[in-house]
């Protein structure tokens, strides 16, 4: 996949750590705002995506390796579960931090309000895992696949 | 010979399904909506977040999720899988 | 019938599906034939949902005054099938590249048997 203009490179420069930075946000806020794991993931993948194709799939491999984010997406499926297995005392995914006093545990106010971010127990802990492991799919997908087409393109000129 | 009886099979089918989203019940009035009053009256007592979606997503439906993490991890491998055999 | 306009729109969604699934001989049509049917399916999922005159069911910065929301049980099942198809196109993906190195061609009338 060869790579674009110089104009091109230079907007890539500049906007990609803000559509990453936007992710970030729509993830971490998942319990008051609407979005979540899911769909902060896939908006980080389409920064990566964005990457690939403006610097091609060569020089891109310097600084987007497979290896790294896949150890991510392990890490963030391994934390998933036991975020489930860790409130087993009374069922199986039991939300053990909500409304208890500690780390995420306030108590929301009835009705319309401004959201409180330290609210809702173990809700934005699982949004954050799954949101990890969204974004490393996407990554280690793309770059595969775009590496895989470059040795069937060296197969169909010879 | 094999193009008209497919053919002739799509709009068969095609026409039923035109039929049936003519004759669908009004777009707007669900018809039984026991469960969800329950969930948009008690989540905010219960779980503590103020979107309803994510409640339901991650703690009233938690295995679905789990379920759909394990969908994609699988997908992932087995991308890599097929790449594995490809030189450089 | 011009208030059922959702459903129609997910019919022809479907039927545009069904037509590129069978009619169409390259391999990347018949990928895009499943992504149209699994999409309109999805579209179906959400338009199931809806109350007429209500707002999203959110509670942070709602508009006051009661107002109803609108089921939230469906959006939560569409965010799991979408999921699942993008790990369906993925693998078809790639099943189609690893058929184009090894016979050449991407016609589904030429790649028949089985190689070894």
């Amino acid at each position: 996949m060869k790579e674009m203009s110089r104009i091109v490179k230079t907007v890539t420069n500049f906007v990609y750590g803000f559509i990453i930075i936007f992710g970030f946000y729509i993830i971490v806020h998942g319990h008051l705002t609407p979005g979540g794991g899911f769909q902060g993931g896939a908006v980080v993948g389409s920064a990566f995506a964005l990457l690939l194709i403006s610097y091609g799939s060569l020089n891109s491999k310097k600084f987007l390796k497979e290896d790294i984010l896949s150890l991510f997406e392990g890490f963030g499926l391994i934390l998933f579960i036991v975020l489930g297995f860790s409130g087993l005392g009374i069922t199986f995914f039991y939300n053990f931090l909500a409304n208890s006093g500690s780390w995420f545990g306030d108590a929301a106010v009835i009705g319309i309000n401004p959201g409180d971010m330290n609210t809702a127990g173990v809700i934005p802990l699982m949004n954050i895992a799954v949101g990890l492991e969204v974004l490393s799919a996407f990554g280690v997908i793309v770059l595969t696949m775009a590496s895989g087409a470059e040795f069937t393109k060296n197969k169909e000129k010879s | 010979m094999k193009k008209i009886i497919f053919g002739i099979a799509f709009i068969i089918f095609f026409s039923f399904l035109i039929v049936s989203a003519i004759n669908m019940r009004t777009f707007g009035e669900p018809t039984i909506s026991e469960m969800d009053d329950y969930f948009i009256e008690n989540a905010q007592s219960e779980t503590g977040a103020n979107n309803v979606v994510t409640s339901i997503v991650f703690d009233y439906r938690g295995f679905d999720t789990l379920g759909e993490a394990t969908v994609l991890f699988t997908a992932v491998v087995g991308v890599v899988a097929l790449f594995r055999g490809v030189k450089k | 019938m011009i208030g059922n306009l959702p459903y129609i729109a997910v019919v022809i969604f479907i039927g545009l599906g069904i037509y590129t699934l069978m009619f169409k001989k390259n391999l990347i049509k018949i990928a895009i034939g499943i992504v149209l049917i699994e999409n309109g399916v999805n579209l179906f999922l959400i338009t199931l949902g809806y109350r007429k005159g209500a707002i999203a069911p959110i509670y942070t910065q709602a508009p006051s005054g009661q107002a109803i929301m609108v089921l939230p049980t469906p959006q939560a099942l569409t965010l799991t099938s979408i999921v699942i198809g993008i790990a369906t196109t993925a693998l078809i993906l790639s099943v189609a590249m690893m058929i184009y190195k090894h016979y050449g061609t991407l016609d589904t009338d030429q790649v028949r048997r089985l190689k070894g």
